[in-house]
């Protein structure tokens, strides 16, 4: 049965960034954001010189121990060397309020969107009862042609973001904020000069000979990234430099090489399961809130994750953007798609901090 | 302020346009240093040895990769030194596409390219691109490291935009989006309504960095000895009938367009 169905996607599914309501006038979308590009492939990792992985910590400048980060305060440099200190309490104070509302109140022609304001793309999947007003939407924009424009909250930052309708998806761009532009004027570039018909035209035909219609992904493949596998397999095979990696108790999380693949069919898989679970519930009435029975989706699955239970069915008031609420796996994740340095070895308070810090 | 990163050539078969490589976004971040407050000494970062606990120096600090199987591959500094790109100061075209054809999702980083020395083909590659309605990718290789980027026309003059790898970019034609029931024409037609009743110009410069705004009065505020007040919180509902939600929004988008 299709409820039955939707069931495991809740227990098992990858849990998005965010969760809540895209609203146009009074028509409430219930949406999940998932990052619309895989993380950056695996950089080099740090290792001692007998290849122990190490650890990434902060000491106190002239200790020789790890600082406890409960002692920790934020300062900024001043002119003249002087520091302000911030403490963590101070900051969450000024933190936007968590709302869980993208509300599109302008939109604008797709096509006027200029690409230097984009910054980092997530897909919307329609949440559960969602699916009809999430068509009406995408619709709606495909066929006038616009963009939804709003600002959002999430990991307590605020971001300007842009909704875009593609082929029947949504998705959140977000976007710097017009200070953080450059114009040419900024840039210092040179007044434009008046240009010779002539030299357009030449460099029009020069161009037209490397004239495709699409993209060809293969032409941008990360070849360096390709290169260190290929060096990886011939000293594996030949036994070159090779040790044993430390048990997983040892250290953190992370590493293999295909760390990144497994991740990455997650986030497809669960983007096409997410889809497919918003189209069969349309096969049946919409039932109220209160009659869901995530229990007994719950023993179908053996009924054994803690989270099942506790989770709730809707997303629209747990804190999905409380870090300090993840799993360590799931803070792991998004320090990886927000390539932040050192992720790896940072305990969860860290990447929680590290998190938080970022954007 | 606005430095020049790099130099290099656009090379476009036998044509070569002599471009300054500059940032087109600041970074506007408060960056905080990380003290210990006990004594207020800033926070090191340190490699640690997990057996050890000794921090190793970074000249000794050797590089590698983790194999799923388990094992750990050391790489020496010439190894990785041999992977790196030639170095080169072309900016390689590989192929020019329509505009619309290098999807968002691609972009990584904005940079302007100035005109390095008197360079007339500078503002006619721009007119070209611009009057064409084209793009180019392009390859570089700068600071031993490999780029990829969109060649773009802006106000007349010509950008640089990063690209995301390939294996970073999920195809988007292999996504599709939910089905269901054919959705009410009516109700199309509201929507599509609601949304040009809501359309107009995009005015960036109307949005601004709340928080990173908050952050720095805080730290003025602090550094002048003074204390700041915060703002109350709000909450919002959500509605139920759609074609009734439709209406009464789009009488109320339009009634807000007649008053102003």
């Amino acid at each position: 049965m299709p409820e039955d169905e939707r069931g495991d996607e809740q227990q098992d599914g990858y849990r998005p960034f965010w969760s809540g309501t895209i609203t146009f006038g009074l028509v409430s979308v219930p949406v999940d954001l998932l990052p619309a590009n895989r993380p950056r492939r695996i950089s080099l990792r740090m290792l001692a010189p007998d290849g122990t992985p190490l650890k990434r910590e902060y000491w106190s400048a002239g200790s020789k121990e790890q600082v406890d980060t409960e002692s920790t305060v934020h300062a900024y440099e001043l002119d003249g060397g002087k520091f302000v200190e911030v403490t963590d309490e101070e900051l969450e104070e000024l933190a936007p309020e968590k709302t869980r509302e993208i509300d599109l109140r302008l939109f604008v022609d797709k096509d006027e969107l200029d690409p230097v304001f984009f910054e980092r793309a997530y897909f919307l999947a329609p949440s559960k009862g969602a699916n009809k007003p999430y068509r009406l939407l995408v619709s709606a924009m495909e066929s006038t042609g616009k963009a939804g424009i709003a600002t959002f909250v999430m990991r307590e930052r605020e971001y300007l973001v842009a909704i875009i309708a593609e082929n029947g998806l949504l998705r959140a761009e977000t976007m710097r904020f017009a200070d953080e532009i450059r114009s040419p004027e900024d840039a210092e570039l040179p007044k434009p000069k008046k240009v010779d018909k002539k030299t357009v035209q030449r460099l029009s035909k020069a161009l037209d000979e490397l004239f495709e219609g699409e993209l060809d992904p293969d032409e941008l493949q990360d070849r360096r990234t390709r290169g260190i596998e290929k060096l990886v397999k011939s000293k594996l095979s030949a036994g070159k430099d090779v040790v044993k990696a430390p048990a997983d108790d040892e250290r953190p999380a992370e590493g293999a090489l295909g760390t990144e693949d497994r991740l990455v069919i997650d986030l497809m898989e669960e983007l096409k399961r997410r889809m497919k679970g918003a189209a069969s519930e349309e096969k049946e009435p919409v039932r109220a809130e209160g009659q869901r029975k995530p229990a007994r989706a719950a023993a179908k699955k053996g009924g054994s994750k803690a989270r099942a239970s506790s989770k709730e069915p809707t997303p629209s008031k747990s804190g999905d953007d409380d870090l300090e609420s993840r799993s360590k796996q799931e803070l792991y994740d998004m320090a990886q798609e927000l390539d932040i340095d050192g992720r790896s070895k940072m305990t969860k308070k860290e990447l929680v901090r590290a998190i938080q810090r970022s954007g | 302020m606005a430095s020049t990163i790099w130099k290099g050539v656009i090379r476009i078969g036998k044509e070569s346009v002599p471009v300054k490589l500059k940032s087109a976004v600041t970074d506007k971040s408060i960056r905080f240093r990380i003290l210990d407050e006990p004594d207020g000494a800033p926070v090191e970062q340190k490699m640690v040895h997990p057996r050890s606990g000794k921090a190793v120096p970074y000249d000794q600090i050797r590089r590698g990769v983790e194999t799923e199987s388990g094992e750990i591959v050391m790489l020496d500094e010439k190894e990785i030194a041999e992977l790196e790109p030639k170095e080169s100061r072309d900016i390689e075209i590989i192929r020019v596409v329509p505009r619309e054809a290098i999807d968002h999702r691609w972009y990584l980083r904005p940079y302007w390219l100035a005109p390095d020395g008197e360079s007339p083909e500078y503002f006619a590659l721009a007119r070209a691109l611009e009057e064409d309605g084209r793009e180019a990718v392009t390859r570089w290789t700068m600071r031993k490291k490999e780029y990829q980027g969109a060649l773009h026309p802006k106000d007349g003059y010509l950008m640089l935009i990063t690209l995301r790898h390939a294996s970073e970019v999920v195809s988007a034609a292999e996504l599709e989006g939910p089905t269901g029931r054919e959705l009410d024409p009516r109700e199309k037609k509201m929507a599509a309504q609601l949304i040009e009743a809501l359309s107009d110009e995009f005015e960036p410069e109307q949005y601004q960095d709340e928080y990173r705004k908050r952050v720095a009065e805080l730290i003025e505020a602090k550094a002048s000895g003074k204390r700041i007040r915060l703002q109350p919180k709000r909450e919002r509902k959500a509605p139920a009938d759609l074609t009734s939600a439709l209406e009464k929004s789009l009488a109320a988008a339009r009634k807000e367009r007649s008053v102003a």
